[in-house]
Parts: structure tokens; sequence; C-alpha cells
């Protein structure tokens, strides 16, 4: 086999693991899974669960059709991809129920939604189906961190402007925002909480990332 | 006025290629500009047929706005001695509004300015003149008592995302000033409804004189009072009262005498359209009175009549000034008649029909600005279909 020949940590498999958190980023450059990130981003808790679980669920999903690639049918390769995905969704959907039930409860649908999340058939069609495993699962956990890096910041942006807040998994709520703040007036904004904010967010990202690298702008 | 033009014909040199101050080239252009008509002209086919350039038109605006800035000033010093029970004379008054609604435009200004010039530097383009008339819109759509910080917030991220991140003046999609109010309305909505906000003093604890309540005609109604009245419930108001606007809402908004003077200036100088004006008005009137007819008894909103409607609220000074901003509107012919008639009529179903946004007005200007594009298109595409069928028939008969 030519893996073998290969190392496991080339400077091609880097970049299957660094590309997507940069300038293949899925959200900001690919312009996948944009629902999600709207909501489930208000707080940063839940953000940084539901990126995990995306994380989880894209680097098995895309080991598991990089192994049968060669055996599932062209004709019904959707159909197999969504079992797959399914599966694995519903096992990280229980997984959450029994040990973090509070922020399953915040996630609501949206890890249900994971099935449908454009990033995992995205990712499937474009990298697991012509790819080995090992760069599959480089693949896999390299967009679900760069899904999973868009998601912290823009929950974390909403969530200091939106409740003063920041929630860590563990920690619990920290008060970003000083009292003495809210006693000169300052008020927390409520359009932060809206999910329309969450795409200004990630427009303003965009807009960033474009500016500082032109070779994104088409 | 000659020495000032000394002055800038003198310091010119040093602001051109290689001068010493160089990079603030834009900076001396728009204060050259907004001085004088500036002595450059088009060297290629150009398609001007009027002497009047953006900085003029964009005055003229600013003129039409003053009757109902002026009046919002008087408004707002009068509304606040009815408010601790005392009387002053009308200079006293004005001043003293004057004094309260000058901050917020000098915030407004200010930051606006601050940020389109910042982006001068970055994108190193000559400075517009887009922002004069919406530094001045904003303060006059407004409580009088909404904090500054909050303003300048508004106003950054009207410019920021409604303006620059589409390129500058002249490519924003939707009214930058609205926009603004927009921000403001969602994200501080304690600071931009209820009956707190609308006249100075109340949010801060003052001492009001019994009985008196300082919400907007459109808040009683939602509070089911079914006559329009101002301060005090038995002060009512006539259909009279109501065009002078002696009553609580946003700082420029009130006085429709004042606003038709400035329609009636924008109409004359031709800077705004008489088709989107009109229409608007004429679809918000046939909405309200479609909904008067159907409303059900004990629906004050619904069964307002349509000619109060008109006059309440910022309907007046959106479809004045608001809805026939020449960037965002529709500019074909039979397109602004559309978009006209369609803003008036959503907004009173806003109005109407989902009280938790009591003001429709710019929800239904926004959403219209937009959909102009595609009215636009629609026209456009309309009327090439329609050539062409013509063309087709005429070589058919040779």
């Amino acid at each position: 086999m030519s893996a073998d020949k290969e190392p496991l940590f080339s400077k091609k498999n880097i970049r299957l693991l660094t590309g997507p958190l940069g300038a293949e980023n899925p959200i900001t450059v690919q312009s996948l899974g944009i629902c999600s990130a709207l909501a489930v981003t208000v707080k940063v808790e839940p953000a940084i669960v539901m990126s995990l679980s995306v994380t989880i669920v894209l680097a098995f999903a895309n080991v598991i059709i990089s192994l049968l690639r060669k055996t599932i049918p062209d004709r019904i390769r959707i159909i197999v991809q969504l079992i797959v995905i399914a599966a694995l969704v519903i096992i990280v959907d229980q997984i959450l129920k029994a040990y973090a039930y509070d922020i399953s409860k915040q996630l609501s649908v949206f890890v249900g939604l994971i099935i449908t999340n454009c990033i995992l058939m995205g990712r499937l069609e474009a990298f697991a189906l012509g790819n080995k495993p090992w760069p599959s699962l480089l693949d896999g956990i390299g967009n679900g961190l760069g899904y999973g890096i868009i998601l912290v910041l823009v929950s974390v942006v909403r969530e200091i402007f939106g409740s003063g807040t920041i929630t860590l998994p563990g920690i619990g709520e920290l008060h970003v925002i000083p009292h003495g703040l809210y006693d000169f007036g300052y008020v927390n904004n409520g359009l932060m909480l809206l999910s329309p904010m969450a795409l200004f967010v990630v427009g303003i990202i965009i807009w960033i990332q474009r500016s500082r690298n032109k070779e994104l702008i088409k | 006025m000659k020495i000032l033009e000394n002055i800038i014909r003198n310091t010119k040199p040093k602001f051109e290629k290689g001068g010493k101050y160089e990079k603030w080239l834009p900076v001396y252009e728009s204060f050259e500009t907004f001085f004088f008509v500036p002595a450059h002209t088009t060297k290629q086919g150009s398609h001007v047929r009027d002497a009047i350039d953006l900085k003029r038109s964009m005055m003229m605006v600013i003129i039409a706005l003053l009757p109902a800035l002026l009046f919002g000033m008087w408004n707002v010093g009068s509304l606040y001695y009815m408010s601790i029970g005392e009387t002053h004379s009308l200079l006293e008054t004005f001043w003293f509004g004057f004094l309260k609604v000058l901050p917020l435009i000098i915030v407004s200004y200010g930051v606006g300015l601050g940020v389109e010039f910042i982006f001068v530097f970055l994108r190193g383009h000559e400075i517009n003149e887009g922002f004069l008339v919406s530094g001045m819109l904003i303060p006059m759509i407004v409580p009088i008592d909404v904090p500054l910080w909050m303003l300048a917030v508004a106003t950054a991220f009207a410019v920021l995302i409604g303006k620059e991140a589409f390129g500058g003046t002249g490519m924003n999609i939707v009214n930058p000033a609205l926009l603004a109010r927009a921000f403001l309305f969602f994200a501080y909505p304690a600071h931009m409804s209820g009956n707190k906000v609308w006249i100075h003093g109340i949010s801060n604890g003052n001492q009001l004189v019994d009985g008196f309540s300082g919400e907007t005609i459109l808040g009683q109604k939602i509070n089911g009072i079914s006559h329009a009245y101002s301060g005090f419930v038995d002060n009512q108001l006539s259909t009279f009262d109501l065009l002078v606007g002696n009553y609580a809402g946003s700082v420029g908004e009130t006085s429709v005498i004042a606003i038709a003077i400035g329609a009636i200036i924008l109409l004359y100088t031709g800077i705004a359209s008489f088709r989107i004006m009109f229409s608007v008005f004429a679809g918000g009137f046939l909405m309200a009175s479609f909904l008067n007819a159907v409303a059900p008894a004990g629906n004050i909103l619904m069964n307002t009549p349509a000619l109060e409607h008109m006059l309440i609220g910022g309907f007046a000074f959106g479809a004045v000034f608001m809805a026939t901003d020449p960037v965002t509107a529709a500019q074909t012919g039979k397109g602004k008649w559309v978009y006209g008639f369609l803003i008036g009529a959503f907004a009173i179903i806003i109005r109407c029909l989902n009280p938790a946004y009591p003001e429709g007005m710019m929800l239904a200007i926004l959403f219209m600005n937009v959909f102009s594009p595609l009215i636009d298109h629609v026209v456009i595409q309309s009327n090439i279909k329609k050539r062409l069928r013509r063309a087709k028939v005429s070589q058919l008969n040779k």
C-alpha cells in the first residue's frame, strides 16, 4: 500500500487538518453549515458542545465511508452516507442526553439536525469517497474544528455583548462585563440574542478574513 | 466668502501630489467641495444635464428637514415643561429643546463621519457626502431620551454594515438612518418604546404632574384608548392638533405641517420623487380604509380612521424623507408607484395587525428597500418583452 511509504503526519496530511481552520474554513469559505451556526451560538457552552459533536460525527463518518468507499454502489451512496451519519448522530444524542442533559435540552433539535448539516454530506461526497481512511479522519477532524472555531468565535461575541457573560462547560457562567458599567447605564444588546445578529457576525468574520487573504476573493 | 475662498485655494498645493499633506487630500477635497462648486469637469461622454451635484442636492434635503427639526426642538421643550407643570415663553421652550437635541446631532455626525473617514483612508477614495443627510435624519427618528452611547453604537453599526460593507455612498441596499433606528429598536427595546422615553426627564425619574402620561399616540391606542391625547387623558387632540404635532413621539416625526413644508421643498427642487411620496400615502390610505371596513368592533388600531393613520406616528416623516431616498428606492417610473404603494400598505398592516411593533413604517420601508431591485427588474423585463413583441409584429407586417 502506498500509505506505508507516506509518513502519518506528512505535510499534505497536516494541511488536511489545518486548512479548514483558515483558508478552507467550512463556514466562512465553503459556506456550509451556516444554519446551525445561527441557532446554537447564543451562549458559548452549547456552541462548544455542538462543535465537539459535529467534529466527532464527522471524523467517524469520514472514516467509515472511506473504509466502505469501494463497496458502496454509486447509485445509492447518498442513502448509505445518510444511514452512517444518522446512526452516529443518534449515538451522540443519546450520550448527551445521558451525561449532559441540560445542554442537550438547550441544543434541542439541533443535535438531531446534525444529520442535515451540509458540512457532513459535503465532506463525505467531496473527500471520504475518494480518499483513504487516515486522510479522511484528519479531514473530518479538521473540518469539524474549523466549524467549531467559527461557532465559538460567534458565540463569544454574542454572549459577551448580548448577556454580558461567558458560559464555559464545567465552570459555569462568568460575568465578563463589570457591574460598575451597568451602573453607568450600560445595557446588554438584545439584538445579539436574535439569530440575525449571528449572520452579521459571521459576515464580519468573512469580511475580515477576505480582506486579509486576497486569494479568497473570486 | 472671499477670505474662505482664498484660504482654500492657497492651501491646495500642499494637498496635491508631492505636497506636504498628500495623504489628507480626500479630507481637503471634501471641505473644498463642501463650500464651493468643484472646478473639475467630466472629460468623457457624460449624462449630467444639471448644475446640481451630490453635495448640493444633499444640502437641499437638509434644508427641507429644518422645519421638522426646529419644530421638534420646540416640541421637546414644550412637552417637558408640560410634564413638570410649568409654562415658559416660546424662546425658552425652544432653547431647552435645542440643548437636548443638539447632543444627539453631534453624536450622530461625529460617529458617522468618523467611520466614513476611517474608510476613506483604508480605501483611498474621496470622502462622500452621503452621511450629511443620514446624520441629520438619525437624531430626528429617535426618542429624545435615548442614551448617547446607544446612538453612537447604532450609528456606527448603520454606517459600517449598512453602507461601507456594500461599498459606500450610493451602494447601500437599505436606508442607513432607518437601519440605525432598527438596530436601536431591536437591541435596546426598553429605550426605544414604552411611555418613559419620548419626553425628556421621565426615564430619569423626574417628578411628574398628576395624570401625565408620556406615551405616543400609537402607544395609547395599543393600551386601549381610542382618542388621541397629548400628556393628559382629557387633553384630546383634534385633527388640526395632529397636523400641528405638539404630542409625544420621535424628535422630528410629529408635526405634519413642518414635514409638509419639507415635502414641498423636496418636490419643487425635484430631489424627491412625487410618485413615491404620493403612492405611499395612497397605499396607506387604501389599506387603512380596507382594515376599517373589515375591523371587528373593539379593535382600536384597525378602527382608527384612515386619515388619522396618515397623521400619527412616523408615517408622514417616513413617506417624505425615508421612502424617497433615491439610492434605496425603486428607480423605474412604474416601479416607484409599486414601491411606494407597498410601503404604505405594509406600514399600516404591521401597525394594525402586529401590536408588538407599534410603528410599522420603519419595518415597511426597510422591507421594501430590499425588494426595490426586484421591482425594477420586473418592470424592466416586462418592458423589454413588450417591445420585443412589438418589434416582431412590425416585422411580420412588412
